[in-house]
């Protein structure tokens, strides 16, 4: 069912079912998940692969989600960084807009909402490519 | 509770008005008090002095006067016995010649003269009476006279019978002594005492050692002579130029004011008396214009303290109410954030699990799509039950949302605030409570309102407030509730309409105060409205209310758009 050009995703979320459910259904509509379900664990993963698309929740027990931003934009620049917050914390989000991430959306969003705002977050990652 | 406290707040402002009425009183009264019973005893010393000296001066010149008197009398026959000699002295003729010349100068004070032998017959005689060849040997002032060589006597009545007294000299030899003796007229000496009179009861009178009166007193002699008599016989003879001043209470209960004076060589006591009230009639004067002026004083005090006190307290009573709202409003605020707080943690706790179950129900029509289910033949009742998953999951979101942008708002701060959205939003959250109070509820909002500033938390606890209370009016019956929001000039107007039972008149006035409630108890505290009020009254707005019995209550509520 993937495509060629099938998008690599980093999902981190301290929340694991959420983070299994979403990356059942992100696989069947052709984005390739990888789970991690704590900040540091991202971070690990990071280090080994590399990703066209993060979605970040905010709101983690180990590490603030704004410090992974950091992290992440750190260690790869181009990495686009969809961020999850909870309703009513948006002004977290917009921090992290200001930090170099590429879009938010709040928590809980419809899977439609979601796969467009990764498929958004791909292109802008290919148009960086040489 | 709320009547136990009542009646203890005035219990405590009533006492708290007296004793701020005493302290003032007491405060400002004793000095008063002091400072003018001071000066009255030094008034009082010091006119009380000025009046002794006074009527000690007065009675001494007129002691001078009448001791100089009798004096004189005496000198002039002492004069003419010894001018003359017996023969001449014998002579009636001359002595008529003599009267004459002294009748002359004196006027009728010299009444007559006489001659008289050594055994007391009356040898020669001048004057207006048939005296010649009187006997005077037993009589008690020739008895004087030959013992001493001049002798003024008492005031007697003697053979003419009326009041007299007599002058007398002794000459002759010790065996064959004589006595040249003048009477002298009472009427001229009384009017040398009589005419001292000072004041309406001041007059004065002379007695000898007997207690009896030499002149006639002015007034009857109300007093015992006893206490002239023994006043006069503990007189030191020597110290008789002093005058003595004393003030006694006498037999009909008057303090009089005694002044005496012996002379005579301490034979005659002169006695000035006068009513005590009379003499010190000014020093009564005065003490009465001090009483009133104290009188006004303490009047104006105690009117003053009175008035003040009770304004004061009045006054306390205001500020200690409005900060016993202010607490009160601190703390619904206070309780409201902190639900606020709590229903935002579990928002958060439940935003997870409802995101989860509904991606959940999506991954099972994700794989329903598959073939092996296409053929199924509950395929359609099984996407009908996921969709309905995902819709109540989605109205869990919702929920939640509200929840969440509640708590968000629960401070005092100033904000931009959207009047129509949080009004909408606020109806939101009463829905259900309108739904089973059958009340169904209307916006009618004016569009392009401009931004509010206050603070999100108080105005929506202000229109919480009034739909609450519009509810609960109408729980029992149903009924409509209209909101609608307006811009008139440079005020937005809120109203709040409910068709129910209507506020009786009687409680119409007393809605806004504190603590007033006509909710059984332990149902509501009375203080909602009272803190809408103030609130309101922060903001620079003002609220208002309108109702008619069995047709609704109307709020309006009106602020000031305040533009940037």
């Amino acid at each position: 069912m993937a495509s060629e050009e099938s998008i690599r995703l980093l999902m981190v979320d301290d929340e694991e079912g959420y983070v299994n459910v979403i990356a059942n259904r992100l696989a069947r509509r052709g984005i390739d998940v990888t789970r991690t379900y704590s900040g540091s664990e991202a971070i690990q993963t990071l280090r080994g692969e590399e990703f066209d698309v993060a979605l970040l929740d905010l709101k983690m027990e180990d590490m603030d989600g704004l410090e992974v931003l950091k992290v992440f934009k750190l260690m790869a620049p181009e990495l686009q960084v969809v961020m999850i917050t909870g309703h009513g914390s948006e002004e977290a989000a917009r921090e992290g807009i200001a930090e170099g991430a590429f879009d938010y959306l709040t928590k809980p969003c419809e899977l439609s909402e979601l796969v467009e705002k990764i498929r958004e977050a791909a292109a802008a990652r290919k148009k960086m490519e040489p | 509770m709320k009547a136990d406290n009542g009646h203890h707040d005035t219990h405590y402002y009533n006492a708290l008005t007296r004793r701020m009425i005493g302290i003032i009183i007491v405060v400002s009264i004793t000095p008063m008090l002091l400072v003018a019973g001071v000066i009255y005893s030094q008034f009082h010393d010091s006119y009380k002095e000025k009046v002794y000296a006074h009527l000690g001066e007065l009675v001494l010149k007129h002691r001078q006067n009448i001791d100089n008197f009798l004096t004189e009398k005496l000198n002039n026959i002492r004069f003419m016995a010894e001018a003359l000699d017996v023969e001449e002295l014998n002579n009636e003729r001359v002595l008529r010649e003599k009267l004459k010349i002294l009748q002359e100068e004196y006027g009728t004070v010299f009444e007559d003269l006489g001659f008289v032998n050594h055994e007391g017959l009356q040898v020669a005689y001048a004057g207006s009476l048939k005296l010649e060849n009187a006997r005077y040997s037993g009589a008690e002032w020739f008895l004087k006279a030959l013992e001493n060589e001049y002798y003024i006597s008492d005031v007697f009545m003697g053979l003419r019978g009326f009041p007299h007294f007599i002058v007398t000299v002794r000459g002759g030899t010790d065996e064959e002594p004589w006595v040249l003796r003048a009477t002298i007229n009472f009427m001229a000496f009384n009017a040398l005492v009589q005419k001292i009179r000072i004041g309406k009861t001041g007059f004065a009178f002379i007695l000898n050692r007997q207690g009896q009166y030499q002149t006639e007193p002015a007034f009857d002699a109300l007093p015992s002579i006893q206490q002239y008599s023994e006043y006069f016989l503990t007189r030191n003879p020597s110290s008789h130029s002093n005058v003595r001043i004393m003030e006694k209470e006498d037999s009909a209960g008057r303090v009089n004011l005694y002044v005496g004076a012996l002379l005579k060589g301490g034979d005659w006591l002169m006695v000035y008396q006068q009513h005590s009230e009379d003499a010190y009639a000014d020093l009564q004067h005065a003490q009465k214009i001090i009483i009133l002026i104290l009188l006004v004083g303490i009047i104006g005090i105690v009117t003053m303290s009175v008035l003040l006190s009770g304004r004061m307290v009045s006054r306390m009573s205001f500020i200690d109410r409005e900060k016993e709202m202010m607490n009160q409003q601190v703390i619904e605020t206070g309780k409201l954030a902190s639900v606020g707080q709590l229903a935002a943690g579990i928002a958060h706790e439940i935003n997870n699990p409802v995101a989860i179950m509904v991606e959940e129900a999506g991954w099972i029509q994700d794989l329903l799509e598959e073939e092996e289910f296409a053929a199924g033949k509950n395929l359609e009742e099984f996407q009908r039950a996921l969709l309905q998953i995902g819709t109540q999951g989605r109205r869990c979101k919702e929920i939640t949302h509200k929840l969440l942008s509640f708590a968000r708002k629960t401070d005092s701060r100033i904000h931009d605030v959207r009047v129509n959205e949080m009004i909408d939003e606020l109806v939101e959250l009463s829905a259900q409570r309108a739904r089973y109070a059958g009340v169904e509820i209307i916006t009618r909002f004016q569009k392009d309102l401009p931004l509010l500033k206050v603070s999100e938390t108080e105005f929506q606890q202000v229109m919480l407030n009034l739909i609450n209370n519009a509810l609960d009016a109408m729980e029992k019956k149903g009924g409509l509730l209209k909101i609608s929001t307006s811009l008139e000039g440079e005020e937005m107007v809120i109203e709040v309409a409910d068709n129910g039972p209507g506020i009786p008149k009687s409680n119409l006035a007393r809605i806004f105060d504190p603590f007033f409630t006509t909710k059984p108890v332990g149902k509501g505290t009375g203080l909602g409205l009272s803190i809408c009020y103030g609130i309101v009254k922060k903001m620079g707005g003002e609220v208002d209310v309108k109702s008619v019995m069995d047709h609704g209550t109307t709020f309006h509520i009106r602020l000031p758009v305040i533009q940037d």
